[in-house]
């Protein structure tokens, strides 16, 4: 789950992880009070999305002057933002961060990772700042550097004292470099992250370390533990279609072909994908009912999946195993009754009580090609859409 | 032969009392596997049909000599689970539940490094060696006993896709793993290919991977110097949108790493046989093994 620069920044203040001063604003009323009583210009006026690249996409802007917070924030606010993580599409402002300016002597960038193959948490720090990070590793690794903390021992001095080294930072800012690091590494672990990311990490001109940019990513399967981060959670931000299906408990995500898929299994749903495009048409989604998929959970698939206006035909591809054939069989035929299913349907059943699944459907009536095997599932459906 | 499970193994299975755990029990009673006792804390005492419930796992292997544990514990226990076996000295490990924390599962790594035990998954569908033990939730009729190949997937039903289709040959297997698709797991591509490659009775070896991550890739380095065998790969996720969570919590691509393209790539350098289709992955097999 992601949340919002300013609602992470809120997380970083809770661990005393200095971060400029500020405030939310809906409008450019409340955008000119924050910076008034912000006190001093220039002023940061940051729309708040959750996709990165803000800045080349007219997204940052600086203000000298009240008025010109308030000419920011009405421009900013209500925009389409594109960015390179937005998708051509880009997504709508709603709200802006309004941040006192600070003065710059050294930007860094931190992050810090699980990284699966040493099972440590990984830092990745570098003294250019400001950049985007996946460049700089590719361009120049030697400005990369990492730090793996084991977490049975925790974060102990000597990993702070490689990273701040390696940073080449300024003996007087050691210490709070330091002391920051450890307060994010506690942050990271007692929240479950799967990400923490300041770009850029600012030495002021004063030695004072602040967190310019924060970014925090969490992971899913920790939330039952984390009841109170939920609150962060912005629909707004996520496909209309995804949040539908995360409501029944399906893995969805919406795609931009127009043959609908329903898959028991992540992998298989994947490979099923790829079937439909070897055959020569796209996947509109990856849904994955589940392994212990109910008939109500395959009603709930249909119903995502016939939302979706691109669909021009579905394959059904059902492997039985704990999933029985005769149950699936059953939830779709009660699907097809309930919801008008209009376009063609392709189903492809294997597995546990596969005799039975196929009985069922194919007194049930219904108009649908079945297939024998997944070869065979994806050329008919790909003809289908094909031909259309 | 077989890898790591055959008809001795006596297996424990935490969490039986459960409703998935004694569904799944019954079904691996059902095939031959020697279930010699069950754990839940505070059912010690009780028996689920006739298998003896204890409250810990060192009191359950104490009394039945245990050498297996089968673990179907929901996912904020499931770490503690883990560690429990581990501590009981448990050889070999298999973690079937979905939804650990990573973090959980980065100190279970760390804890099992060097222990003794062996942990197959979380997250992952089990291991079974066809005829001899069935330790998992896979569709056990689909496989065919006797071997001669071995099967090593990341992945559950896409597992299952790719048995039917080598029995649908008449091909057999000897052992076939799940390892599972979270990001952090226990056994690897590389422990599963050398233990196939050690056992005499197994003669290829299909490997199945997905994106995310860089196992395929450490996998096909292993292949090109120390596996003798022929393999054929298959990677789901060709079609997969860069950056999003596919189903599985490793399956995600981010930049050029772990994509589909690339692992299939690494695997072709070190002279895998791989099938970018799935629905021919059987006839290639038959093609490759059987000559």
């Amino acid at each position: 789950m992601k949340i919002h620069e300013f609602q992470a920044k809120q997380i970083f203040r809770k661990y005393q992880i200095p971060t400029p001063t500020g405030g939310l604003a809906l409008d450019s009323e409340k955008a000119r009070q924050i910076a008034s009583e912000i006190g001093q210009f220039p002023v940061i006026v940051k729309a708040q999305i959750h996709a990165g690249g803000r800045g080349k996409g007219g997204g940052v802007l600086l203000a000298h002057s009240l008025d010109e917070v308030s000419q920011h924030a009405k421009s900013i606010i209500g925009m389409n933002l594109v960015t390179h993580q937005t998708g051509p599409e880009g997504k709508v402002v709603k709200q802006v961060l309004v941040e006192q300016g600070v003065n710059i002597e050294k930007e860094l960038y931190l992050s810090l990772i699980p990284d699966r193959e040493t099972s440590c948490i990984l830092v990745i720090a570098s003294e250019a700042g400001g950049m985007d990070i996946e460049e700089v590793a590719a361009t120049t690794p030697e400005k990369i550097i990492k730090v793996y903390i084991n977490p049975l021992s925790g974060i102990q001095p000597f990993h702070c004292r490689k990273v701040s080294f390696g940073l080449n930072l300024f003996p007087a800012v050691m210490k709070e470099f330091s002391q920051m690091l450890t307060r994010l590494y506690q942050l990271f672990i007692e929240n479950d992250c799967s990400l923490v990311e300041i770009n850029p990490l600012v030495i002021t001109k004063e030695n004072r370390v602040l967190a310019l940019d924060a970014k925090m990513d969490f992971d899913d399967n920790a939330m039952f533990r984390h009841k109170d981060l939920l609150e962060f959670r912005d629909l707004d931000e996520e496909d209309p279609l995804d949040v539908e299906a995360s409501k029944y408990n399906l893995n969805y995500i919406n795609l931009d072909g127009t043959v609908g898929n329903m898959v028991n299994g992540a992998g298989l749903a994947m490979a099923v994908m790829d079937t439909i495009k070897l055959a020569g048409a796209e996947p509109a989604n990856f849904l994955d009912v589940g392994g212990g998929a109910t008939a109500e959970m395959v009603e709930n698939g249909f119903k995502i999946i016939l939302s979706d206006h691109k669909v021009k035909a579905i394959l059904i591809n059902i492997f039985g195993g704990i999933l029985r054939c005769d149950v699936f069989a059953n939830g779709v035929v009660e699907a097809a009754r309930k919801t008008k299913i209009n376009v063609p349907l392709v189903v492809r059943m294997e597995g546990t009580n596969v005799e039975e699944g196929r009985r069922i459907l194919k007194e049930s009536g219904l108009a649908l090609f079945t297939a024998d095997d997944l070869k065979s599932a994806g050329e008919i459906v790909s003809k289908i859409v094909v031909s259309q | 032969m077989s890898i790591f499970v055959n008809s001795d193994t006596r297996l424990l299975v935490q969490g039986i009392t459960g409703k998935e755990g004694q569904y799944h029990t019954r079904q691996c009673v059902a095939y031959g596997t020697d279930v010699v006792a069950g754990v839940t804390p505070g059912k010690g005492g009780f028996d689920m049909d006739g298998i003896p419930v204890f409250n810990g796992v060192q009191e359950a292997a104490k009394h039945t000599h245990a050498n297996c544990s089968m673990i179907f514990v929901p996912p904020p226990f499931a770490a503690d689970a883990i560690m429990e076996s581990i501590d009981a000295g448990i050889e070999l490990i298999i973690a079937i539940t979905e939804g650990i924390p990573v973090l959980d599962m980065m100190k279970v790594k760390q804890i099992i490094t060097g222990s003794g035990s062996r942990l197959i998954g979380p997250n992952c569908p089990g291991i079974i060696t066809p005829g001899q033990a069935k330790i998992g939730i896979m569709p056990a009729q689909i496989h065919k006993p006797g071997g001669p190949i071995g099967v090593v997937s990341r992945s559950g039903t896409l597992t299952y896709e790719v048995v039917f289709q080598l029995t649908g040959q008449g091909i057999g297997q000897t052992t076939c793993i799940g390892i599972g698709g979270d990001p952090i797991n226990g056994t690897n591509f590389i422990d599963c290919l050398e233990a196939f490659e050690n056992d005499p009775e197994t003669k290829g070896i299909v490997m199945v991977g997905e994106i995310g991550g860089n196992a395929e890739e450490d996998a096909a380095e292993f292949i090109k110097s120390n596996v003798t065998k022929p393999v054929v790969g298959f990677i789901a996720g060709l079609t997969a949108p860069p950056g999003r969570r596919m189903g599985h919590a490793g399956a995600i691509t981010s930049g050029s790493s772990g994509t589909a393209r690339a692992k299939i790539e690494a695997l072709k350098k070190a002279g895998v046989h791989v099938c970018e289709n799935l629905g021919y992955i059987g006839g290639i097999c038959a093609e490759i093994f059987q000559s």
